[in-house]
């Protein structure tokens, strides 16, 4: 069986889960997994991409791949997938994957799914479920023409499971062509969080023009500290310059699949709830008990959100604490 | 000098998706059509440049069907673009036949000296065709812009990634910029501005004739559904600390998300 190609993706050296649920899934489907790893963060990576699924780990740590550039990613992915011969490419729907494989696949003449959230392999057969129209609906991609198949994965839609120390994977280093470029990266600007995105997060603990002013936000991210979360927001309070649009959710923001999202005096106009209702539990804060959020809300609170969030910071301070 | 806008009609964000019986597709019917959101910036800032660059010619083009597609053109000529172009070409086209068609009658009717776009169209959340559009081209892309400044030779923008944080990146023109939502306030459009879009004579290409052959269309999908009907909400009773510990409790034991 021919073999699948996974883009690996690192933070701080460390595999992100993201790219570990790859590999898990992909060693699943019995085909033979080759992980392509670049940058100078990668080479201390070759153990974790080995123990979580891959055979083979085509390597390149050469530091011109430290940080990411379109033209020059897009030639080395092409090569990568043409010398290991692979048919299926998996990659997460980051940043860098979603701006990357579209232009790979057309160098290569490839078809290209994003934003996947279910995906099965059946021999060489590759069907993905993804949501179109910010969620309001979901459709099944076929791949037609398409001898080689790129699909990039949500995070967090396919399980992980411990890592197996004892795998290991043959490692090929390998000088990729470096096309002449016509983009240069000349800085990287730090965000001002170090939480995951908002299209990573596990839990999301968002905020809505309810909140009355922007200094209010605090109370959310006090909240969101206890619970590891990260904090999103409604376009009102975007708009009114509350907080970055980087946090927007919704469907001319991000749209979100976390495992907890916990909506704060937000209305629940189709447009936000586009862009979150593929969450697995939802709850609602909101002192009009007709919101339209309490129709997507898995548990629901009738209240005022300057009573009930500090009161449950600290309860879940205590419940986390044991 | 010509500068191109890719832009897209998608349903109005206000739609209610339904889905025909037999999951083909969506079911057309009552759909309000409009400009892609993010597309409206890319409209902005290609106006913005010509603003600052008098003899630069705007030209909106768009892939899609005839009949309606050609209003979104008309939002961008009443806008302030100069001149529209429209790919009459089937629903529910792919990102790579659809980039290229874009890139053939961009290249024949271009040279461009910059390529504006949205970084995603909302109806089919792929984040696929401007790259794609760019890869065809051979010129550098760009994605995700919420900041453009330009010079004769270079393109700088900066790119908003994950966490927050922005890449500062300078590509050698002729350059595709994609658009988010942070990179300008689109205008509305003005009165003299509709009445003259009203009476422009919009360029149509049928995308048939283009020479792009069935083998070109790589995705395909099916099985349209709405998303699983969500139970009933459960609402938590009792004065603010009892919903509290109601919550806690029941994301903790019954949901198990803790
Ligand atoms: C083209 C277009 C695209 C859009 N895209 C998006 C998008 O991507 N994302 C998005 O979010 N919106 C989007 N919108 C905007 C959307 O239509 C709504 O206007 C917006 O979501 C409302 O934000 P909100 O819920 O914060 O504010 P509101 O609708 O004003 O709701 C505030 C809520 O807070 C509650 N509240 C007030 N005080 C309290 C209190 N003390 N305690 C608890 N609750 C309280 C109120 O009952 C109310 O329900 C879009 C609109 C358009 C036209
Ligand atoms: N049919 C189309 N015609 C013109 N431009 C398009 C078309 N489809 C997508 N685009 C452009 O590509 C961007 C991203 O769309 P997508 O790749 O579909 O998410 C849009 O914001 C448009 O600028």
């Amino acid at each position: 069986m021919s073999k699948v190609l996974i883009f690996a993706e690192f933070q701080n050296d460390n595999l992100k889960r993201s790219s570990q649920e790859l590999l898990q899934f992909a060693a699943k489907t019995g085909r033979p997994v080759v992980a392509l790893a670049l940058g100078t963060g990668a080479g201390g990576g070759v153990a974790q991409l080995a123990h979580h699924g891959a055979a083979e780990v085509l390597l390149c740590k050469d530091s011109a791949y430290d940080a990411y550039n379109p033209e020059l990613f897009a030639s080395a992915a092409a090569e990568a997938i043409q010398i290991s011969g692979a048919t299926l490419v998996l990659a997460s729907a980051s940043s860098s994957g979603k701006d990357l494989f579209p232009r790979v696949a057309a160098k290569i003449g490839a078809g290209v799914v994003s934003d996947g959230t279910e995906i099965t392999v059946s021999g060489e057969d590759v069907k993905v479920k993804k949501p179109l129209y910010s969620g309001k609906c979901f459709a099944t991609a076929s791949f037609e023409n398409s001898p080689v198949k790129i699909v990039l994965m949500r995070a967090n839609q396919l399980p992980v499971s411990a890592a197996d120390t004892a795998k290991t994977a043959s490692v090929t280093e390998h000088a990729f062509n470096k096309p002449s470029l016509k983009t240069l990266i000349k800085e990287i600007v730090k965000g001002a969080s170090e939480k995951l995105d908002l299209t990573e997060a596990n839990i999301i603990v968002s905020g809505g023009r309810g909140l009355k002013e922007a200094a209010n936000f605090k109370m959310l991210n006090d909240l969101a500290a206890v619970l590891g979360a990260t904090v999103g927001a409604s376009r009102a309070v975007v708009d009114a310059g509350w907080v970055g649009h980087s946090m927007q959710v919704g469907q001319t923001g991000k749209t979100v699949a976390p495992t907890l999202y916990i909506a704060v005096g937000i209305s629940g106009a189709i447009q936000h709830l586009a862009g979150m209702s593929g969450s697995k539990v939802i709850v609602a804060i909101n002192n009009d008990a007709n919101a339209p959020i309490f129709q997507k809300a898995t548990y629901g609170i009738v209240g005022d959100a300057f009573e009930i969030v500090p009161k449950l910071t600290e309860e879940f301070k205590k419940a986390l604490a044991h | 000098m010509k500068i191109f806008i890719c832009l897209k009609q998608v349903p109005d964000t206000e739609t209610k998706i339904k889905i025909l019986p037999d999951h083909s597709a969506i079911d057309p019917a009552g759909i309000k059509w409009v400009m892609n959101p993010y597309d409206e910036h890319a409209v902005e800032e290609a106006i913005k440049f010509k603003e600052k660059n008098p003899t630069a010619q705007v030209w909106a083009i768009t892939s899609g069907p005839k009949s309606r597609a050609v209003d979104a053109l008309r939002t961008a000529l009443a806008m302030g673009a100069d001149e529209a172009i429209v790919i009459n070409s089937p629903e529910n086209l792919d990102a790579y036949s659809t980039a290229k068609a874009l890139a053939q009658v961009i290249s024949t009717e271009g040279p461009a000296h910059l390529i504006f776009s949205g970084k995603l169209s909302i109806d089919a959340n792929q984040s696929s065709v401007p790259q794609m559009v760019a890869e065809f081209l051979s010129i550098p892309h760009t994605s995700v812009v919420s900041k453009f400044e330009t010079s004769p030779e270079n393109t700088t923008v900066e790119r908003d990634v994950e966490g927050g944080a922005k890449e500062i990146v300078q590509m050698i023109n002729p350059s595709l910029i994609a658009a988010n939502k942070g990179l300008n306030m689109p205008r509305y459009a003005s009165l003299p501005g509709i009445m003259k879009a009203k009476k422009k004579i919009i360029k149509e290409f049928e995308f048939s004739a283009l020479g792009i052959t069935p083998a070109e269309q790589k995705v395909k999908y099916s099985g349209f559904t709405l998303p699983p009907e969500k139970p009933a909400v459960k609402l938590l009773t009792g004065d603010a600390s009892s919903q509290v510990s109601q919550l806690i409790s029941s994301l903790r034991d019954e949901a198990k998300v803790l």
